[in-house]
């Protein structure tokens, strides 16, 4: 039965007025602003004046800047930083998460609890923790005989600092992420092993720790898109100090743009960047694809 | 000789679980010390707080501290309050709205394009709020909106990529025989989205509002880019301007982090589960 025009039409009118407000969002305020951005990073524009064309100009002047390598490294040491020990610390929670013990409820409310909580609240009171003089963690390590270290005033120091408190902050998001892998991971499988005699540790490196792979990529690559994201922190924390030693892709864009009106060259940042995070998401999706599954 | 085994795998398995309690026990001591000593240090005077080593308690407990706070460095936390409220209310009713209705055109209208939209949605995903900064600050800019709180709500009000994803994944598992017993009925697409989907999609819809909630409460970039005068600042703004270049408060600061917590922390303890769901959903599937 084939529907009537009149029906096709009332359909495809029906589905553009639902969708209506969430298209005009995507095309408006995410898809045209991606363009101009494409658009402004071939110009050189300190929004005074006309905006002048030119070219690759700023894309090749990027590449030998040398904050902007710096930002990029950054980036990478926080990464560098981040992921092992996010994936220990959770990984170790998520196997302890799944035993059978009472109250993991309340455990789980609590570890949850820095993720809810507003990163700006979190990086002023770390600026305050991480305090050379006053503060509790140099208070904690003098009771050892060490320090006073100087966690966000040493260059060599300050960005892994700031990714300590990532890890710090997000081991209760990651913990949830690898448990859901595990709970995911059908019963069958761990009694099959079982009638073999494995032992526990076997256990969890064989088989628990393939098995959850895809929960671990996604760890990864989240934490590789959110430390090109990292702003708050810098901003509230260091301003991308001491030196640039802690300064990143995004609080790079944000002090051309606006505070030196660099509009044009800040958009080849963000262009970069948004290039470097479609290639990780793309990668992660063409990984996960090929992943073997748990049914046969 | 059985029994003996299953003694020992019994002990064994005790001591696991004794090593387990310990492992949890630090960890939440881990995670609630930096949190405790926030509120501690938001009681303590100026002086005591400069002061090394420092004491676990306040010798005298501020209360004030929490009434200066409030109107510190020239800001009004109420004003704040109503700023940030008017800004992420509205926002997240009009983000839920919109990717709801999105959500049902998508899963269940079959249009022209279709496909070729939500593969844009899908795409929208990974496109990071940074990047379209400059842009949508210029749109602003020439629409003659400056230092004001419409640049950060208009946005807001059609929503953004991700709720439209999870609420169409969760609409295409609503069986289609509860839609097609409505048509028949002579309920027409928007009673089936009022009477069918929303109601039968409470969990998803809860999670995306928790979600979204708390992404615009916790916005800070776009906030800073956009306003100027501290008449206009949201909580957020407020909070990062008691960072002083040189000297900062913190005992008036760490008061006034707590303010900034509270309506996180109410949500929290009602809708803790929609908190955790929307990490499972959002993060696996997404």
């Amino acid at each position: 039965m084939k529907a009537s025009k009149k029906t096709v039409l009332k359909r495809n009118i029906d589905g553009y007025a639902f969708a209506a407000p969430a298209l005009i969002g995507l095309f408006v305020f995410t898809l045209y602003p991606l363009v101009c951005s494409i658009f402004y990073s071939f110009t050189d524009w300190n929004i005074l004046s006309d905006a002048k064309f030119i070219g690759f100009d700023n894309y090749t002047k990027l590449i030998s800047d040398e904050v902007f390598l710096i930002s990029l490294k950054n980036t990478l040491k926080w990464v560098v930083i981040y992921v092992p020990l996010s994936l220990i610390i959770s990984f170790g929670l998520a196997l302890i998460a799944e035993l059978p013990i009472k109250g993991v409820n309340a455990f789980r409310a609590i570890f949850y609890l820095p993720v809810v909580c507003p990163l700006i609240v979190i990086a002023l009171l770390f600026t305050w923790l991480y305090n050379t003089e006053f503060g509790l963690i140099n208070y904690g390590l003098s009771l050892f005989g060490i320090g006073p270290v100087g966690w966000l005033t040493n260059p060599n120091l300050a960005i892994f600092s700031i990714a300590l408190m990532s890890v710090w902050k997000m081991a209760g998001y990651n913990m949830v992420v690898l448990l859901a892998g595990l709970q995911a991971v059908p019963r069958s499988v761990y009694e099959a092993s079982e009638l073999d005699g494995i032992k526990s540790y076997q256990k969890i490196w064989f088989i628990k720790l393939p098995l959850i792979m895809p929960a671990i990529y996604f760890v990864v690559v989240y934490a590789i898109i959110n430390a090109f994201q990292v702003f708050t922190e810098i901003f509230t924390m260091t301003r991308g100090g001491p030196g640039n030693s802690t300064n990143t892709l995004v609080y790079y864009l944000y002090t051309k743009a606006f505070t030196h009106n660099e509009m044009g060259y800040a958009s080849a940042i963000a262009i970069i960047m948004a290039i470097i995070i479609m290639i990780v998401t793309v990668l992660q999706k063409y990984v996960l694809g090929s992943k073997v599954q748990y049914e046969t | 000789m059985d029994n003996a085994v299953n003694t020992r795998s019994r002990n064994k398995k005790k001591a696991v679980l004794v090593i387990a309690y310990i492992i949890l026990v630090l960890f939440v001591l881990f995670d609630l010390i930096p949190l405790i000593w926030m509120i501690l240090c938001s009681f303590k005077s100026r002086t005591e707080i400069m002061t090394f080593p420092p004491a676990i308690f306040p010798s005298e407990w501020r209360f004030d501290n929490y009434v200066k706070a409030w109107n510190a460095y020239g800001l009004s936390f109420t004003r704040m309050f109503i700023n940030t409220f008017t800004i992420v209310i509205p926002g997240t009713f009009f983000t839920v709205l919109s990717a709801t209705l999105a959500a049902y055109s998508f899963a269940r209208i079959k249009f022209w394009g279709r496909d070729f939209l939500f593969a844009l949605f899908l795409l929208s995903l990974m496109i990071p709020d940074s990047v379209v900064l400059i842009p949508r600050f210029i749109f602003f800019k020439n629409l003659g909106f400056q230092d004001s709180l419409w640049p950060i709500i208009i946005p807001m009000l059609f929503g953004y990529g991700l709720p439209v994803f999870l609420g169409r994944q969760f609409f295409m598992t609503i069986p289609q025989d509860l839609e097609d017993s409505a048509t028949i009925d002579g309920c027409g697409r928007l009673r089936a989205w009022a009477n069918i989907f929303v109601p039968l999609s409470k969990p998803i819809i809860a999670t995306i509002t928790v979600f979204t909630f708390q992404s615009y409460y916790n916005d800070f970039l776009y906030p800073l880019v956009y306003i100027n005068s501290t008449s206009k600042f949201t909580i957020q703004l407020g909070l990062s301007a008691f960072r002083g270049e040189h000297t900062t408060r913190f005992d008036l600061l760490m008061a006034a982090s707590v303010f900034c917590l509270i309506p996180i922390l109410i949500i929290y303890m009602f809708a803790q589960r929609y908190f955790v769901e929307g990490i499972v959903t959002t993060g696996l599937k997404g």
